[in-house]
């Protein structure tokens, strides 16, 4: 497993390039990248703030999860904190397993745990005002179907 | 014992985290006590249901025992992903 928690941009490609190479136990490699929306069209940036320590925990817990539940090959998750950028990445995850279903799933999974089980809080910056980004109900009733 | 607070939590009471001697038995026991030294302590807890509470790093619960416990941190639902 691969887990990254930082401020740094990444790219993408050259993540999932390295995540999927020189594997041959495996037939599938599941990829996602979440990146930051402008919504309306006034957002400056994004700060994500998170907690050292806990993060990295509680990221390697759900990705352990996900590895033992899918019988996968590897898990990578990458997550920034920061102030970024519209159009940026935040953060992504990939999943090798040796059928897509079970890449799929597993990286559905790792990305319904990241949104409500890691400790990341996300805070909108417009001209005039900043914003803390509430968590829906619809994101914690997702965890229930697994 | 150390008490961090997060995100909004954090705004309301203005420090990311501090030093706190207390006897409280449980978080909620813990709560009170903050609430009751001072105004911003009130506004950040003064609805915990919007609240989420960690021990040591882990997740836990408004009604858990703090015995033991060396870290204990206030934040929001969390929004990663």
């Amino acid at each position: 497993m691969i887990i990254r928690v930082q401020s740094d941009l990444f790219d993408v490609g050259a993540e999932l390039n390295a995540f999927a190479q020189g594997r041959q136990d495996v037939g599938a490699v599941v990829s996602f990248t979440g990146v930051v929306r402008d919504t309306r069209g006034d957002l400056q940036e994004m700060q994500i703030e998170h907690y050292p320590g806990m993060t990295e925990a509680a990221i390697a817990a759900i990705a352990q999860d996900a590895v033992t539940r899918w019988d996968l090959a590897d898990a990578l998750v990458i997550h920034r904190y920061g102030a970024l950028k519209p159009g940026a990445p935040i953060m992504m995850v990939a999943t090798a397993a040796a059928h897509r279903v079970a890449a799929f799933e597993a990286a559905d999974f790792l990305m319904d745990y990241l949104k409500s089980r890691a400790p990341f809080w996300k805070k909108e910056i417009t001209a005039g005002n900043a914003t803390w980004v509430a968590a829906k109900d619809a994101d914690e009733d997702a965890l229930k179907r697994w | 014992m150390n008490v961090m607070y997060f995100a909004w939590v954090r705004e309301r009471i203005g420090v990311p985290q501090e030093q706190i001697e207390t006897q409280a038995a449980t978080v909620a026991e813990l709560v009170q006590e903050l609430i009751a030294r001072e105004e911003r302590y009130a506004a950040a807890f003064a609805d915990v249901s919007a609240l989420r509470v960690a021990l040591d790093q882990e997740l836990s619960e408004f009604d858990a025992p703090l015995a033991g416990v060396r870290e204990v941190a206030f934040f929001p639902p969390m929004t990663g992903g």
